[in-house]
Formats: structure tokens, C-alpha cells, sequence
């Protein structure tokens, strides 16, 4: 069954790799620009009416995000998630809200979180969770939350340390040499 | 500047607190300003009590009946319902929630603050009437806990709101809440919780820490 379908799917479509995780669940790479219609046929002629979600990987070493659209077919209880491959660099998209309604969110949220760009995609630019945010986009591996946060939060200076040997020696034996 | 100009000049602010012209029955044109109109932002003032006596006898009341702002902010807010309920029962201590700052006297930080409830945290704050006292539930409202190195969670509840207890630990049982509530009991009793006092005395600084993380300010300076 899955075999057949990932078949038709080479058939018309350029598969970069096809890397099988479990015999209902498959993990198939494909060019940026076939992603759209490849979802398409898979929803309108193979029966993959859920959509489960939309996700991310930042693989700064690569210059290159991984975009995951992960799919379920409720009536043969298969899952498909298809990858495909961006540049960093004005990481743009091609929006699939029109498939379904609820990838809007997910669109809109990796706008705000990777800045990756949607265009068209309804509310897209407007701020999802973080209210007036003005740095890089703080899920970008390039962002570094810790210096962030020193910079922005005034963090509690820590604690005085001492080496307890030393400390104890010194308060204890003053006066004997080292 | 037209008033469109300035709506526009603050992009962050709510369409319905957008200054805005309306025509009357009679065909008078009414400015409206709901910054100005539907709050009042004039500063905290000291409460400074003349009669000694009279408020060590009201301190003894406002210690027996502390009144606590139903408003939880991370995983703290769970600790509420054991505490309230019958095995912890915090009834017995004249502790009760209630549902509007306007009747509260007690605010518990309950957790991390993200920037964005931060700014909801304030406004609740200031909007309880005077006593009022804050408790921060625990290690990261003190210095982060283990959100220390969030983009988005403050590291330290004094710099933005008045502390008058801390409840260290993470999280804290309810046996911990109600030792800090009994803390501020003594405090309330022996005159020390002076949080409110604090906040208006140094609300400039205050004020400039609360703006310096909440870049969408679209909110008066204070507001009750």
C-alpha cells in the first residue's frame, strides 16, 4: 500500500530521498517549488485528509531550513511527512492555507519565530505570541537566548565561591605556611 | 497632526483605544481620548498614617483577612487549588480568592513571567487598592530558576513590582504558601510590608524598568 503510493509519487514528481521509518510511516524529500502540489495530490487522490502539522529544523551548518509538512491518511492509517529544503537567507515559502485553514497558524508562527516569510497567508505579519519583539527571530540558531537575556533582564549576580580546602585552611591555620 | 497621524505614529496601541472624533444627536463633534477618558493616570501616592495606633489596630485586621487576587502565572497557579481546598485549606488562615484586583489586597506571583504577562501583571497590580502586598512564588520570580537564559521570561520580579515575601524553591508545596502567608501576616502586623509605599516612592525607576523590556507600551503610566 505504502510502497504504491510512494511509486506513483516518484513517478510524477522529482524525490530526492525517501527514508522509511516504520511501515506506516514514511519521510520523503522533494523540491521547493513541486512541495504545493505534491500535498495536493497526495490530499485530492491518495486519501491524506488529515494534516497533522507544520515544523521546522534549522540546519544553520547547511545554510538551509527543513520544512516538514506531516500528513495522515485516516482510512489506511498511514503517515507521510514530506520534507523540503529552504534557503536561510530570505527564507521565503509558498503558503499552503489554502489547502487547509489551520496551516495559517503554523505559518504565521514560524514567521514569527524563524522568519520564514509566507506570503499571502492571512494575519501572517502580525505578532502571534511575542508582543513587540524588535531583535532576530529568537528560535534562529544564530540568536543566543543567554546573552539576550543578560543584556535585557538584569540577571542576580551569583553567590560568593571559595575552594573549601583553601577557605578552611586559611580561617584555621593562619599562620601556617603554605 | 491629525488624529489619524498620531494613531498611526503608535502602531502598537488598541483600535479601541484609538483617539477618535463622534458626532452627537445634536451635531457636536465630541473628542474622545480613551487613554485619558477611561482611565485615571495620576501617580501613586505614600500613604502615611497620622494615627499610629488606629493603624496598628487596622494592620491587625488587614493581616486576618487577606484577600488574594485570583491570577495565576506559570506552574505556581496549580498550587492554588490544594491550597484552597479542604486538605490544605488556607480558609483557616482568613486567606480566600477573589476574582477582580479591585477586591484583593494579596498578589501572588505565581512562577516565571513571561514579558508578555508581565505587562498583564502590572496592570492588575496597579489596579488593587491601597494596602496591598505581592508575594513571589518561587526561584524564578528571585533570579530566573531555571528560565534564567529565556528570551522571554524576567529574571527578577523586584526590579519591575514591589517583593514583600519570597517563597523560595521550585515548585514550593502548599505547606510553603502558607508559611509565606503567615511571613507576611507578621510583617503585616509589625508595620514592614510596605510594598505599595515602595512602589510609589520609587515609581520612576519602576516605571523605566517596566518600559525598558515591554517595547509594545500602549498603556497609561498608571492606571486604576
Amino acid at each position: 500500500m505504502m510502497e504504491q503510493i510512494l511509486q506513483d509519487i516518484s513517478k510524477q514528481f522529482e524525490i530526492t530521498d525517501i527514508v522509511k521509518k516504520r511501515d506506516n510511516l514514511n519521510f520523503i524529500t522533494c523540491k521547493k517549488e513541486q512541495t504545493i502540489s505534491l500535498i495536493t495530490y497526495l490530499r485530492d487522490i491518495k486519501g491524506f485528509s488529515h494534516f497533522v502539522l507544520l515544523s521546522v529544523v534549522d540546519w544553520i551548518e547547511d545554510g538551509v531550513f527543513q520544512l516538514v509538512y506531516f500528513l495522515n491518511n485516516p482510512e489506511k492509517k498511514i503517515d507521510i511527512g514530506i520534507r523540503t529544503m529552504i534557503s536561510r537567507d530570505n527564507a521565503t515559502m509558498t503558503s499552503a492555507h489554502h489547502l487547509w485553514e489551520q496551516i495559517a497558524t503554523y505559518q504565521r508562527e514560524l514567521k514569527e519565530m524563524y522568519g520564514i516569510d509566507f506570503p499571502g497567508s492571512p494575519r501572517v505579519d502580525e505578532s502571534f505570541i511575542l508582543e513587540g519583539w524588535d531583535d532576530i527571530p529568537p528560535m534562529r540558531r544564530e540568536f543566543d537566548t543567554k546573552k539576550y537575556s543578560e543584556e535585557t533582564f538584569f540577571p542576580r549576580e551569583g553567590r560568593e565561591t571559595n575552594d573549601p580546602e583553601e577557605y578552611m585552611k586559611k580561617k584555621l591555620y593562619p599562620d601556617e605556611e603554605k | 497632526m491629525t488624529i489619524e497621524e498620531q494613531n498611526k505614529k503608535n502602531k502598537f496601541i488598541d483600535p479601541d483605544l484609538e483617539k477618535r472624533d463622534v458626532l452627537s444627536p445634536d451635531g457636536e463633534v465630541i473628542h474622545i481620548d480613551p487613554m485619558k477618558d477611561y482611565f485615571c493616570d495620576a501617580r501613586p501616592t505614600v500613604h502615611d498614617p497620622e494615627n499610629k495606633v488606629v493603624e496598628k489596630f487596622l494592620n491587625w485586621c488587614r493581616s486576618n483577612s487577606l484577600w488574594v487576587l485570583g491570577f495565576g502565572t506559570g506552574c505556581g497557579s496549580m498550587e492554588i487549588p490544594p491550597l484552597m481546598t479542604s486538605r490544605f485549606d488556607a480558609n483557616r488562615f482568613g486567606v480566600q480568592m477573589r476574582p477582580t484586583p479591585r477586591q484583593s489586597s494579596v498578589f501572588i506571583i505565581s512562577g516565571y513571567l513571561a514579558v508578555k504577562t508581565l505587562k498583564r501583571a502590572i496592570r492588575s497590580y496597579e489596579q488593587m487598592q491601597d494596602p496591598k502586598y505581592l508575594i513571589a512564588l518561587g526561584s524564578c520570580t528571585i533570579n530566573g530558576g531555571m528560565y534564567y537564559d529565556s528570551y522571554n521570561t524576567i529574571n527578577r520580579l523586584d526590579y519591575y513590582l514591589p517583593v514583600d515575601v519570597y517563597i523560595a524553591g521550585c515548585m514550593p508545596r502548599p505547606e510553603a504558601l502558607l508559611a509565606g502567608f503567615n511571613k507576611l501576616k507578621e510583617r503585616i502586623k509589625a508595620g514592614r510590608a510596605e510594598g505599595a509605599n515602595e512602589y510609589a516612592e520609587k515609581f520612576d525607576w519602576y516605571k523605566a524598568n517596566q518600559k525598558k523590556i515591554i517595547k509594545d507600551w500602549n498603556m497609561p503610566d498608571y492606571n486604576w
